[in-house]
């Protein structure tokens, strides 16, 4: 009989986490969104900035969108310095939360390996990795037998279809579990006496003279003097309904989980010229995404076709992973811009502000956004971090191009 | 693994498809006429709607034609398909 | 080898004559074909497999299927595989497996089996053999329609292995449907997701039950993808237990997996039962039971008014205690004895009874299985009276038939399956032609009792022991502890406790668990929800998903006409998209360094010779191909004169640089592009694109000829020679035929368009031939050449020699955020076109600013080679982080004919900057770098006539 299984002792989740309050018929401040920026949002608007007359509204359950769905990467190696600015205050902040929120997150430093495959992948990677240190990002350039060393289980011969040429390393990189995350910012805000309501749908947004005034919801209107939509692959439906448009296309983005197995992956791997990512969670179990579904659609499923390549991919980068099973598989929406770059600040509309286009990136941010957003909604002008990622950048042109740059997503 | 009628080949798996986005975008008669918020516009806003969208698709792997669909994006369903140049159907 | 001391002596559908021999943690046993190793395990007396993830409890066999939660095995030999429930797994002789508390280990060997994919179209699918399916194939297949019946197990009857006699019809239908022309039976084939448009796939398991014994030849799963018109669910349902103190204990299983042991693998489960049930479907485990000399003690009902399944029990001699429940279990490990006591309006009263058992059977009620209907995205509703979540609309073409919607009586299984089979096939477009015969099952007439929702029996201490999820260990306890914190949403509760995340993902525990949430919370089970289904239904290895698109095959390799040549010649090759390239070509002890400054000082000295046939080609022909390639590139096409060649850029309507290459006019409505080698595909679609959606009153067409055309590039100050040797009709002075110009004629005797085109700043020209004449051209031109020295050269070769003339490659020097103002090439954008795609963009306020990034030459000190991919910046000691960055290296070579390393580099300002001294960070040096334009060989382009 085998020993007890390790990793299967999660830490618990503590006695109380939330009250379940009616809304109020106003508010200083509404989050429409009860995702992980939502609740991030809510937690540094009453840490940071002591406001706390707060309603965040959610549609369904609190974190079941998006961050119930994604493979929890945590990571800062971004190419261009605006978004290595914003990932990397984000990844400081991962790395005091769990004792700023005292819940454990599981926040694990693991690491994330992403392979170069090509000359070409090899020129980006060194590229990104020199951007990296001179923004003070950890990351190094590894060769094919120190991408081993880091993560033995990676076939690196020179056989494989599209061989390992190298590997750009971020040691400081890791995973979190999600649950817990949305659930220690959730319980952080709702301490400070912000509200969190969920079932609620916003089915309006009211706008008097160029100014928010509130919001009508499937559970009676709700005036607000800030409204902060942090909605992720429904943003457009929210923006028509302030009647303005964001360039936004709503994607398919599925992921899956095997069996608990025995540690075997000791890090996170990343491949874009193979398309898939996998790490092991803390049960045990595989982790791994691809890229999104081609056409658009608000149907939190994919294509079949799209895991079957993901999986063929996986056994290119991992032969050992060949008998492990699917377990499940699942679909989540998310919200792409034309230059893979999020939008983030003010709307068109006053005392009206966006969160939105984090594409497969919005975990990562999460502690990053709801410090950012927090502030921009604050003092109603955007956070430093966050003014390159404004809106008005499609109209001069200044994009963010983390697609164009050939820089990694997720 | 959706199915969508080509209006020249009839039924065929969507891997044999590329997607084209959103339809009815032309090019504009004269970019150099438009600001710099109308080109803007042109370039990087697309109809994101959760219900049915009008949309471009090429039948990559097959005829290769490009052709127009109205797809409901909250449950795939594929309410009409037309060829390029006929007007969007009427959905009711 | 142990005996087998709980083996039956008659019965069962197990094959005595072929006996297996297996180990299990270590030990040995015997069992017979048919067997699972569940069941071989009961006949030893084997019940604890393992032990619990979280509790470290014992735990046993719970159920006969795919639900199985606690039997989950790590499979050693033939061959490592993890977490399978040892319910599924088909006994073979030299199996090794042992059990598993948890986690599986994967092999570290490479898995040898092959896998395979096949594809499928059906009028009908029908999913599940049990005799909804069974009745439904055979009405849908007698139609005429192409029928596909998939199911589980190796032969047809669902839940009808289980039970003591088996109608013939279920053999005679599953001979029936075999022998039908437009019908197929799949066995062992778990149909596991149901997607959009009726596209389901399925996992057959080929030879895992063959073990060692497995023909190589045979893929060892493989996955059907099946497009069906209409699709049955006829998936039946999953027994639930009941949440009591101690219900976990080995020897505690569903009643009706005791059934199926008995009956089907003749195994006795235990020698001494009692049955806690709240229906009347576990009377019929407990006679079957009873009848196969287990010595049923007693059976414990819920129901204070059992009905007539009881009067037959206690006909039989079972006593039956109605309104009763089981309070707890003890034993160690196994049940050694049941404690019951009275139930009224859900609280215990009156004494306990203990009853010495070593079995108890539960039955807490039936779940239809309508994961592949949720999956599919039809509606479930939650149905009081069968106290179960039963299927209730979807917008695809399905239906559901039997206990999968919650009918589950035998003729009502089997007239609902008739039923929905020929109705699937009417919609589809047949006539069912005659009537459908009889079925010979008979109805009952027996009295039956509604069953009774019980989701908790009380104490007696507490909810430690009352499990609802045994894989995860998630106890009432456990859940009164998350409804506690605050949760309300099923999804919350499943996340705080973990409960339906296991392996099985809660095909037995998820309805109990919305019961005792719905308890606890005080609402009713139909507000609660059910949390979604997702594929797949039962675990799919990840093997099998893959397939074949492993290894070679993963992506399919392009090479060249003269791939063969290149290899025998020691060519090391690079990935180009899915091309294999040449990289250099490296002689007795070169390395790529000497390969490469060997290979250049040829092009630049003397003639060498490249395979350039990965260029895209596309032909574009039509009165109107001048004004569509004007609206393409940047600069004008419909000028180029007939026999002439110019050079283009393409941009994004972002006005980014998309590709770049040549344009030769064949005739007035007619030229040839080429393209970029990774780029090819995208633009032919982006022609392809603009042309039929945008200027379809445009007269002209797009054929890619990448593969019609094979292309050798032959550079080098005697080139011309080597020509002229070669070419005796054609005159090659640079008057006859100048730069950019183009000529048909005959190369060693095969018809050849040859281009002057130069990618290196020499003499050269690109001599195109049909495919199949390209190894002769080449070999043609080696022997040719090889008193003047002819190398062949690769892409690192090419690289550097145009590298050295400052000519950008797309992809490499530009990232799409470069104009072709920012690489120095505003002569290619034309001021006089009204407009090309891009145009608008560079009008924009970004793409004017003064400091974009340009694309500029820099010349390091002391002969460093920069790394590709280093930054610059600008002083010479580096600031505190972030430092601001000027730009950053894009090709970096070491240069003969230059004498020295140089780079090409984008570059904040770069154009104005040249002169000035920058630094480039490596490792902890900062290498200084002087900037200079782009041009460093030959910037007069003397050398390009020769």
């Amino acid at each position: 009989m085998s020993p007890r299984t390790p990793g299967a002792q999660l830490p618990e989740h503590p006695d109380w986490l939330w009250r379940t309050p009616d809304p109020r018929r106003s508010y200083d401040v509404v989050i429409v969104g009860g995702g992980g920026h939502g609740l991030a949002t809510a937690h540094y608007l009453a840490r940071n900035h002591g406001i706390t007359d707060v309603a965040v509204l959610e549609r369904g359950w609190l974190a079941g969108g998006n961050m119930a769905r994604n493979t929890t990467i945590i990571r800062s190696n971004y190419l261009w310095d605006e978004s290595a600015g914003i990932y990397e205050h984000a990844l400081r902040l991962w790395e005091g939360l769990e004792e700023e929120l005292d819940y454990p997150l599981l926040f694990s430093q693991r690491g994330v390996l992403n392979l170069a495959h090509s000359l070409q992948d090899v020129r980006d990677s060194v590229r990104r990795v020199e951007a990296n240190r001179l923004n003070a990002v950890d990351a190094q350039w590894l060769d094919p037998r120190q991408v081993k060393e880091v993560c033995p289980i990676v076939n690196i011969s020179p056989d494989a279809r599209y061989p390992v040429m190298g590997a750009t390393y971020q040691p400081r990189a890791g995973i979190a579990k999600h649950d817990h995350v949305a659930w220690g910012l959730a319980r952080s805000a709702d301490a400070a006496g912000i509200d969190l309501i969920q079932n609620c749908e916003v089915t309006g947004i009211d706008v008097t003279g160029g100014r928010v005034t509130g919001v009508r919801t499937s559970l009676g209107p709700i005036a607000a003097g800030k409204v902060a939509l942090c909605a992720a692959g429904h943003s457009s439906v929210l923006a028509a309904m302030a009647g303005f448009e964001l360039p936004l296309q709503s994607h398919p983005l599925q992921a899956l989980v095997s069996e608990l197995l025995e540690p075997v992956h000791p890090t996170v791997v990343m491949s874009n010229a193979v398309h898939v990512y996998v790490s092991q969670a803390h049960k045990g179990e595989l982790v791994m995404g691809a890229g999104v579904d081609a056409y658009t659609a608000y149907t939190q499923r994919g294509a079949f076709h799209v895991i079957e390549r993901q999986m063929a991919a996986a056994l290119e980068l991992f032969p050992v992973f060949a008998r492990a099973h699917v377990l499940r598989t699942w679909g989540g929406i998310v919200d792409v811009t034309p230059d893979a770059s999020p939008i983030t600040g003010l709307a068109p509309v006053d005392q009206l502000y966006l969160n939105c286009g984090w594409g497969t990136g919005g975990f990562k941010a999460t502690p990053g956004v709801g410090w950012v957003y927090a502030h921009t909604i604050a003092h109603d002008d955007p956070h430093p971090l966050a003014r390159p990622f404004c809106l008005d950048r499609f109209t001069t042109g200044a994009l963010v191009d983390e697609h164009g740059a050939a820089a990694v997503a997720h | 693994m959706l199915l969508i009628p080509c209006p020249w080949c009839g039924p065929r798996d969507e891997a044999e498809f590329g997607y084209g986005g959103q339809a009815h975008v032309p090019y504009p008669e004269d970019p150099t006429a438009l600001t710099d918020e109308e080109w803007a516009r042109y370039l990087f806003f697309r109809n994101n709607p959760k219900g049915p969208h009008p949309e471009r698709w090429c039948h990559a792997a097959g005829c290769r034609r490009w052709f127009n669909a109205v797809r409901n994006t909250a449950t795939n369903e594929i309410l009409a398909v037309y060829r390029v140049g006929e007007p969007r159907p009427v959905i009711v | 080898m142990t005996p087998q001391p709980f083996r039956l002596p008659d019965g069962g559908r197990i094959s005595r004559g072929a006996p297996l021999a297996f180990r299990f943690d270590g030990v040995a046993y015997q069992g017979y074909r048919g067997d699972t190793l569940a069941s071989a395990l009961l006949a030893a007396g084997v019940h604890q497999t393992s032990t619990s993830v979280r509790l470290g409890r014992p735990r046993g066999i719970f159920t006969a299927g795919v639900e199985e939660p606690n039997a989950i095995v790590q499979i050693e030999a033939p061959f490592p595989e993890p977490m399978l429930p040892a319910t599924t797994v088909e006994l073979y002789d030299g199996l090794v497996a042992g059990g598993l508390p948890g986690q599986g280990r994967l092999a570290t060997e490479p898995d040898p089996a092959r896998y395979d994919a096949r594809y499928a179209h059906c009028d009908v699918l029908v999913v599940g053999a049990g005799p909804a399916g069974l009745a439904a194939a055979a009405a849908a297949a007698r139609t005429g329609a192409r029928v596909i019946l998939a199911d589980d197990q190796p032969e047809p009857g669902g839940s009808l292995l289980g039970t003591a006699e088996i109608p013939d019809w279920a053999a005679e239908t599953g001979s029936e449907l075999d022998a039908a022309s437009e019908a197929r039976v799949l066995r062992r084939t778990m149909v596991f997701g149901y997607y959009d448009d009726n596209y389901l796939l399925a996992a057959e398991r080929r030879t895992n039950h063959l073990g060692s014994q497995a023909p190589s030849r045979l893929s060892r799963e493989r996955i059907w993808h099946i497009r069906a018109r209409q699709v049955v669910l006829a998936t039946g349902a999953h027994e639930r237990s009941v949440a009591f103190a101690g219900n976990d204990r080995p020897g505690v299983m569903l009643a009706a997996a005791a059934r199926t042991y008995v009956n089907r693998y003749a195994v006795a489960p235990g020698r001494r039962a009692v049955v806690f049930t709240t229906g009347d479907s576990a009377y019929c485990a407990a006679l079957d039971l009873a009848a196969a000399g287990v010595d049923v003690a007693a059976v414990v009902d819920a129901r204070p008014e059992p009905g007539g399944a009881a009067e037959r029990a206690a006909r039989a001699g079972i006593e039956v205690l109605a309104g009763h429940a089981v309070t707890g279990t003890s034993g160690e490990p196994r049940v050694a004895s049941v404690a019951v006591r009275a139930l009224c309006a859900a609280e215990l009263t009156g004494p306990a009874r203990e009853f010495a058992a070593d079995l108890l059977l539960v039955s807490g009620g039936w779940n239809p299985v309508a994961h592949l209907f949720s999956q599919a995205g039809g509606q479930l509703r939650y149905d009081a009276g069968l106290g179960a979540f039963v299927p209730d609309g979807c917008r695809q073409a399905v239906r559901v038939a039997g206990a999968a919607r919650g009918v589950f009586d035998l003729p009502g299984c089997l007239a609902d399956g008739a039923e929905a089979g020929r109705r699937a096939a009417e919609d589809a477009g047949f006539t069912a032609a005659r009537p459908l015969p009889p079925t010979s099952a008979a109805g009952s007439a027996e009295r039956s009792a509604p069953s009774a929702h019980l989701w908790v029996v009380p104490g007696p201490d507490g909810f430690g022991t009352h499990f609802v999820d045994l894989q995860r260990d998630v106890t009432v306890a456990d859940l009164a502890r998350a409804t506690g914190a605050g949760l309300r949403s099923v999804e919350h509760l499943k996340r705080y406790t973990t409960a339906g995340t296991a392996h099985d993902q809660g095909k037995t525990s998820g309805v109990l668990t919305s019961g005792v949430i719905a308890q606890l919370l005080g609402v009713e089970v139909a507000e609660l929800g059910t949390t979604t289904f997702r594929p797949p239904y039962t675990p799919v290895s990840f093997a099998a998903l893959a397939g074949r698109n492993r290894g070679v095959l993963h992506d399919p390799v392009r090479v060249t006409a003269l791939h063969d040549w290149h290899l025998a010649h020691g060519a090391r090759f690079e990935n180009v998209g899915q091309w294999h390239r040449p990289w250099y070509y490296p002689r007795d002890g070169e390395d790529m360094a000497a390969a490469v400054a060997r290979e250049c000082r040829a092009a630049r000295e003397g003639v060498a010779f490249m395979d350039a046939s990965t260029l895209g080609k596309i032909d574009v022909q039509g009165p109107d191909a001048g004004d569509f390639l004007d609206r393409l590139y940047t600069n004008m096409i419909s000028t180029l004169r007939v026999g002439m060649i110019r050079y283009g850029v393409m941009c994004r309507a972002d006005g980014m640089v998309f590709d770049d290459g040549t344009v030769i006019r064949l005739a007035e409505d007619r030229f040839l592009l080429t393209t970029t080698t990774g780029n090819a595909a995208a633009v032919l679609d982006w022609m392809e694109e603009w042309l039929q959606t945008e200027w379809p009153d445009l007269r002209a067409h797009c054929t890619s000829v990448t593969e019609q055309w094979a292309t050798v590039a032959l550079v080098g100050p005697r080139s011309r020679e080597v020509l002229a040797g070669l070419a005796p009709q054609l005159a090659v002075d640079a008057c006859s035929f100048p730069f950019m110009a183009w000529r048909e004629t005959a190369v060693a005797g095969i018809p050849a368009r040859v281009c002057r085109i130069s990618f290196s700043g020499e003499l050269a020209y690109e001599i195109n031939v049909l495919p199949w004449y390209a190894t002769a051209l080449w070999e043609a031109l080696y022997e040719a050449g090889r008193p003047l020295g002819i190398t062949p050269y690769g892409t690192e070769t090419m690289h550097v020699l145009r590298a050295e003339k400052g000519y950008p490659i797309v992809g490499q020097d530009t990232d799409g955020t470069v104009t072709p103002q920012d690489l120095g090439m505003g002569w290619v954008v034309s001021k006089k076109k009204r407009d090309f795609i891009g145009k608008r963009s560079h009008l924009r306020a970004d793409t004017g600013r003064a400091d974009r990034k340009q694309l500029v030459a820099l010349l390091p000190q002391d002969d460093v080679l920069l790394p590709e991919g280093a930054q610059l910046v600008a002083g010479d000691r580096l600031a505190d982080p972030p430092v601001p960055m000027l730009g950053h290296i894009t090709s970096s070579y070491r240069s003969v004919a230059l004498g020295r390393t140089f780079a090409l580099a984008l570059v904040r300002s770069g154009r104005e900057r040249v002169g000035e001294r920058l630094y480039v960070p490596v490792g902890e040096e900062l290498i200084p770098v002087t900037v200079t334009g782009p041009v460093l060989y030959d910037p007069e382009g003397a050398r390009r006539d020769g």
